[in-house]
């Protein structure tokens, strides 16, 4: 698990042109929206995108974003929980 | 009612003026990211949405950047700021990106952060938000900078009393080809503040000078 | 300051290559959103409102021939078809000279010809036929228009931004008349997109509507000429007398959370014009469907003190069509001005917007003055224009 939360976190500075940031920056359990990061909702889209071009995984429901996205861990646990071997 | 440039700020490889005095000079035969990055960190502006942006509004907010360094627009109501904005290529740059990520069925990624610069009004919006302008915008397209199609159209948003004062030009960019060049009108009635080069009539004639020489 | 008259127009979509076709359809709560199932534009089937194909290339094929142009003796995109048909059908049989200098020529588009983009493509276009300015030379080459055109990118609100700058130069004595014309065709390019936004709905769109849940796209094009000749047989019934641009400069891709900067372009308009809320007969609204857009309307128009004005959406027939809506839109005003008739909001069946806004939800008879037409779009612009009857 701990790998792929260092893996995601630099993923999700790619994805999200976060430059100024580093992986030690990003709390694993802190929320990713709200303060933080300053995600807005075009991050919260790219999201949806990392996790199918890079872990092949396709969320159904948009609204299920808030649960998966509200801090690394807790995307690093979906992850976890739905790729199949 | 006449107007007047009080600033001009053009931004072309590899070098940087305002008002016809060279502010930032690269070394050649780098890339745009490699020239404007540097760039805009040297400004030490605290605004990490910068690097969300695509090319394009990248280059339209840094001459922005420098502009409103040299026009104090506090003076104004900012409904009554106009941005009005040309290019050639329109979004071209990026569309190429976005175009690029849905081509290969079986690499279908497309990316709403690409997607959303698909549009060359984007970066008016990029301007607008850094600076809260929220008066009179409109993106034009032409094959070159059009000194007179500017002209015409700013020239009415004051005749017409819908701006007080307004930025304009031309902000192109394709590959490794850019070229921005912006315009601070005001009334000429209007005080000013900052370094300028000293005010010059805004008309077609003054504009294609500065186009050539700065 | 000259008066700005609307002299004729045309519009081109899935409901007909003609006003008066389109109009038709609407009177009859016509919707031209349907699902489509075409593997080039997106894998799976989904709600379009797309031209006849074979009505558009038969239509063409008729043009050329009245030109007396060889079929085969150049070649035009699908979306530069579109231009020119629209655009004949809305200068021919005027008595205008619209291929003099007097003559000012708009084109409003937000994506161009983006499909030649595409790599599979017949390469049977150079590549400079991407840039828009060709495309508008294009169209203004086969009919022999004497000024450059004039070509507006700006996201959603293009059309109404073409009308507006049309309206201004003509007021200023500028030109005489003005063929203002807007077009976007669907492509792979677009819809792949407003996907990846996750906007557009699985069903053909629901402006304002509680259950709303994203917008439907369409294709299409509109013109309108205008002039400010007086008393010259081009029926001047109906004119504009305001409009105005605002940016929310809030975000480049969610509307303003207080609708307050679209609001200030509605009073702009109203205050050019010299009118009160009272006067308005209904306001046009973007009315995309999406969650967000839909809400921002209704605030703006509440901002602007116009919440008893009756307002619609023709989004729901046409989908939206880009930089082909705010003409197309405009076109469907005038003529609803003229005929006296509210169309309903298709689409509509339940209030689902903050405030509490009059939709529209019958097509009927109504005493017209005026209207407004609004638009909103990426980039956080606005903009709205007023059509009044003389």
């Amino acid at each position: 698990m701990e790998e792929l939360i260092e893996k995601l976190k630099k993923e999700v500075i790619e994805q999200l042109n976060l430059e100024d940031i580093s992986p030690e920056d990003i709390d694993t359990d802190s929320p990713l929206f709200g303060e933080g990061l300053g995600l807005d909702s075009i991050d919260a889209l790219e999201l949806i995108v990392l996790l199918e071009k890079n872990y092949g995984l396709k969320i159904e429901d948009p609204k299920d974003g808030k649960k998966i996205f509200h801090s690394i861990r807790t995307m690093a646990e979906y992850i976890t929980e739905h790729q199949k071997a | 009612m006449e107007q007047l440039i009080n600033a001009n700020i053009r931004i072309t490889p590899f070098q940087v003026s305002v008002n016809g005095r060279t502010e930032y000079q690269a070394e050649n035969f780098i890339t745009f990211a490699e020239f404007i990055k540097p760039f805009f960190k040297s400004l030490n502006l605290g605004y990490p949405k910068f690097y969300k942006m695509d090319s394009l509004s990248k280059l339209g907010f840094m001459a922005a950047e420098l502009m409103l360094r040299q026009i104090d627009l506090t003076r104004y109501d900012n409904n009554r700021v106009g941005v009005v904005l040309s290019n050639s290529s329109s979004s071209l740059d990026t569309d190429l990106a976005h175009q690029q990520s849905i081509q290969d069925r079986s690499q279908y990624f497309p990316s709403p952060s690409v997607f959303v610069y698909t549009l060359p009004n984007i970066m008016i919006g990029e301007i607008s938000i850094r600076h809260r302008l929220k008066g009179e915008n409109a993106m034009l397209i032409s094959e070159r900078f059009d000194s007179r199609l500017l002209f015409t159209y700013v020239n009415n948003l004051f005749r017409e009393k819908k701006v007080d004062v307004c930025l304009t030009g031309w902000v192109e960019l394709l590959n490794e080809q850019f070229d921005a060049f912006l315009m601070a009108v005001e009334p000429s009635t209007a005080t000013f503040s900052g370094e300028t080069s000293g005010a010059l009539p805004f008309s077609p004639e003054t504009m294609d000078e500065l186009y050539k020489t700065t | 300051m000259k008066s700005v008259y609307i002299a004729s127009d045309n519009i081109i979509t899935s409901l007909g290559t003609t006003t008066s076709a389109n109009w038709e359809a609407l009177r009859n709560g016509q919707v031209g959103i349907r699902n489509i199932s075409d593997p080039l534009l997106y894998p799976s089937p989904m709600p379009l409102s797309r031209v006849d194909n074979d009505l558009l290339e038969e239509s063409f094929q008729l043009l050329l021939k009245e030109y007396r142009q060889e079929p085969g003796a150049s070649s035009f995109t699908r979306l530069e078809k579109l231009f020119i048909l629209s655009v004949h059908d809305a200068v021919s049989g005027l008595p205008i000279d619209y291929r003099n200098k007097r003559t000012l020529f708009i084109l409003s588009t937000t994506k161009g010809n983006i499909n030649l983009l595409e790599t599979n493509t017949d390469p049977l276009f150079p590549p400079q036929r991407a840039y828009l300015w060709e495309l508008a030379r294009v169209v203004t080459g086969f009919f022999g228009f004497s000024n450059t055109p004039l070509v507006i990118s700006n996201a959603c609100i293009s059309g109404v931004i073409a009308l507006m700058t049309a309206y201004r130069y003509l007021k200023q004595g500028l030109y005489d008349q003005a063929v203002v014309t807007g077009g976007d065709i669907l492509s792979e390019f677009v819809i792949a997109g407003f996907q990846s936004f996750q906007s557009l709905s699985p069903l053909p769109c629901r402006p304002f509507d509680e259950h709303r849940d994203g917008l439907s796209l369409g294709e299409g094009a509109g013109t309108m000429v205008l002039t400010t000749a007086e008393g010259k047989g081009v029926g001047q019934q109906v004119k504009i007398t305001g409009a105005s641009a605002t940016n929310d400069a809030n975000h480049i891709s969610g509307p303003s959370r207080t609708g307050e900067e679209l609001g200030l372009s509605l009073l702009n308009s109203l205050q050019e014009a010299g009118h009160q809320a009272e006067e308005i007969s209904f306001i046009n609204a973007h009315g995309t469907a999406t969650r967000f857009n839909d809400e921002m309307e209704s605030k703006a128009i509440a901002y602007a003190g116009m919440i008893q004005v009756p307002v619609n959406s023709f989004k729901g027939y046409w989908g939206h069509t880009m930089g082909a809506a705010g003409v197309i839109e405009s076109v469907a005003c005038v003529l609803a001005l003229k005929e006296n008739v509210l169309i309903r909001t298709a689409g509509f069946e339940e209030p689902g917007v903050p405030e509490p806004i009059r939709v529209i939800t019958g097509t009927e008879k109504s005493e017209m003055k005026s209207c407004l037409k609004s638009a909103s779009g990426f980039g956080g612009c606005n903009a709205s224009i007023l059509f009044e009857k003389v």
